[in-house]
């Protein structure tokens, strides 16, 4: 009765906090601008099934694809214990599933073991792929202290969860093979009787305890590790799906118009302006900080893992500039986390001399490296596109700032005067044909 | 080779060409460049399509200001152009640069501009495909070339068959580079960084660049594109390679070969 007690509290409180966290979360990625991107469901579901469920963008890497696959499968089979887990929690029952299922239970719990075990391994080869080889997307910059303290915790900690578990069922049928009336036979599991030996020399009291603590350590840690999901770089398993499902659907190429300057430029112009064009001014050009970005770069930035594959085929990182796409997300999520916090604490935002775009989060010279290629938005497993932050703060550097280099700023005049990017006066601009016959 | 029609004598005369080929600002500005836009010339004039250009009415798409932030200075640009391109009635656009196509084929429906645009590559398989173009067996049999692509023209538009079966048309020894296709290597000009020195780096992303093309051992580097096409020549410039490696743009191979 206390247990059940005690553990319908700990489920409630993590409900609550879990809530809390989602609330906070949503709250943050709708402080960015408003976009539209309703519609065209049935293509978006398509790109969700592909390459969310269906990880196609991981393939291109087959090794870390096949062992995430894993991790990735393991998470959604073994999760499916936990209503069973729960429902013992809340009822006060052991096993509830057990009795009717019968063989069947065998075969699903040996499935979750499988499982459990392929979790553990591949575990295993990421901390050693992330801490002792020398992949070089692990090793940036970016990647220090807490980015790569947050990987390890979640690595270890999926490796904890899984060997609690397969203790758990181990002990479970040590108490069955002595005849506990309180252990109903779940037949035969393959994978945790590879651990019954540790505990030939445990009494059967000893063996009670230890089930206990193995079934309330793996409960317990599921509970805390739904709680740090939404603070660590591996709410992906979450946000992956959404973040697809509103991804791109135009070939990337595409740099999204801005119908605010195409209203002015057409009074410029002497045009008719249709109504259509927003009647406001915008508060300003482009992004200077990440509330000025879209609601979908922010929910990109939520949804980045920090895996580093944009990072690794960057034209710019690779030859040694400041930029690293990853680190352009990593600095959206951390201010946006910041300006949720500053709101959360003055119940509304007050300026704190900061912004997204700064020699603090990201600064100008990472934003001049860019050679707006598509390299990292191809690269990224769950379609995240950091080039569309990159030029939102190109434009406010440019536009509101006027602090494009020099040698932008001729550009941009030769544009103006000689419609060309070059200093060629229009009047020669047929010239190549001169050499030809009339 | 006759002098190219200009769209607004045909107009005058009452005609409408089936294409405009629009030339670009490195097409007809950039001394290497030029060279591309009499190839392309040469095969519409081969195949006796009715094509025109815009001449001095022509301007810069605006590309290069808009990736660089500066979306007055391409609005403006984009703008003046759509009006052009209307008031002849264009439909059909064909481009011998990426970062033209790219913007008068996506960035421009926005704007109002609605046009059928192709690229000089796709322009060409199309014709090697008809039958209106042979290029079998010439110069380029059995050598070997690597085709480099644009980022403009690949991930930006998924556009990697139309230049590959151009170079297997010339019955060359077609090769890849290590990064190829949706994994191909940026030559480092886009984004406006055509117009500025890089930022300070290790190495130039163009010499990352070259360096991959020296190592398939290739004696050809095809481009399809006028910032690739000087960001590839500038590399084998500075690895001392002009003995040995040519970089030619698709067109120039057609019309090469013969």
């Amino acid at each position: 009765m206390i247990a059940q007690l005690i553990f319908i509290i700990c489920l409630a409180l993590t409900i609550f906090f879990a809530t809390k966290s989602v609330k906070r979360i949503v709250r943050n990625i709708g402080l960015g601008k408003k976009l539209d991107l309703s519609g065209n469901t049935s293509e978006r579901i398509k790109k969700v099934v592909l390459i969310a469920l269906g990880q196609k963008k991981m393939f291109a890497r087959p090794i870390p694809a096949l062992l995430h696959l894993f991790i990735y499968a393991g998470f959604l089979i073994v999760n499916i214990e936990m209503v069973e887990i729960v429902l013992d929690g809340i009822l006060g029952t052991h096993r509830l599933f057990a009795p009717s299922l019968g063989g069947f239970y065998t075969f699903i719990v040996n499935v979750f073991e499988f499982f459990a075990v392929a979790v553990i391994v591949v575990c295993i080869l990421f901390l050693i792929r992330r801490n002792v080889l020398n992949i070089g997307r692990f090793h940036k910059p970016e990647l220090k202290k807490w980015p790569l303290l947050d990987a390890n915790i979640i690595l270890i900690a999926e490796i904890a969860l899984m060997f609690a578990f397969l203790n758990m069922n181990a002990i479970d049928q040590i108490l069955q093979a002595k005849g506990n009336p309180h252990f109903h036979t779940t037949g035969s599991l393959i994978f945790s009787n590879v651990f019954i030996p540790l505990y030939s020399f445990a009494s059967e009291n000893g063996l009670l305890i230890a089930e206990r603590f193995y079934w309330w350590f793996h409960i317990l840690g599921v509970f805390l590790f739904a709680n740090y999901l939404p603070y660590s770089k591996h709410l992906h398993v979450i946000l992956a799906f959404p973040n697809t499902y509103y991804s791109k659907l135009n070939v990337v190429g595409e740099i999204n118009n801005m119908p605010e300057v195409t209203k002015e430029v057409k009074l410029m112009l002497n045009l008719p302006v249709e109504n259509s064009l927003p009647s406001t001014e915008p508060l300003r050009f482009g992004a200077k900080d990440a509330t000025d970005l879209t609601w979908k770069n922010l929910l990109d930035a939520y949804s980045c893992t920090e895996c580093g594959r944009c990072t690794s085929v960057c034209p710019a990182n690779l030859t040694g500039k400041v930029l690293s796409p990853r680190k352009i997300m990593m600095d959206t999520r951390d201010r946006v986390e910041e300006i949720g916090n500053n709101i959360d604490k003055n119940g509304a935002f007050v300026e704190d001399g900061k912004a997204l775009y700064s020699d603090e989060y990201i600064s100008k010279e990472e934003l001049l490296a860019c050679t707006t290629c598509n390299a990292c938005v191809e690269e990224c497993p769950i379609n995240i596109n950091p080039l569309d932050i990159i030029v939102q703060l190109r434009r406010y550097m440019v536009m509101e700032e006027s602090k494009a280099p020099g040698q932008w700023n001729n550009m941009f005049s030769n544009l103006e005067n000689n419609f060309a990017p070059w200093k060629f006066a229009p009047s020669d601009r047929f010239n190549w044909a001169d050499k030809l016959n009339d | 080779m006759a002098k190219p029609p200009l769209m607004s004598e045909l107009a005058a005369s009452g005609n409408t060409p089936e294409i405009l080929f629009w030339v670009g600002c490195a097409g007809s500005f950039d001394d290497r460049y030029k060279s591309v836009t009499l190839s392309v010339i040469n095969i519409l004039e081969k195949v006796g399509i009715k094509y025109a250009v815009l001449g001095q009415e022509e301007s810069c798409t605006g590309d290069p200001a808009r990736r660089a932030g500066n979306d007055f200075a391409f609005q403006m640009l984009a703008i003046n152009n759509i009006q052009i391109l209307d008031a002849y009635q264009v439909k059909k656009i064909v481009t011998a640069c990426p970062h033209c196509f790219n913007t008068l084929k996506n960035e421009y429906p926005a704007l109002g501009g609605h046009y059928e645009v192709i690229h000089h590559s796709q322009f060409i398989q199309q014709l090697l495909q008809e039958g209106k173009l042979k290029v079998e067996g010439g110069e380029f049999k059995g050598k070997k070339i690597v085709y480099h692509d644009s980022c403009y023209l690949g991930r930006a538009n998924d556009i990697y068959e139309a230049p590959r079966s151009i170079i297997e048309a010339l019955d060359a020894d077609l090769v890849e580079m290590k990064r190829s296709k949706a994994k191909g290597l940026c030559c480092g000009a886009g984004g406006g960084q055509m117009f500025k020195e890089p930022e300070k780096g290790a190495k130039d992303i163009n010499i990352e660049r070259t360096e991959e093309a020296i190592d398939t051992g290739a004696e050809v580097i095809a481009v399809g594109c006028p910032f690739c096409m000087t960001m590839m020549s500038d590399g084998v410039k500075n690895k001392e390679k002009e003995g040995k490696i040519r970089v030619y743009d698709l067109a120039e191979l057609v019309v090469k070969n013969g």
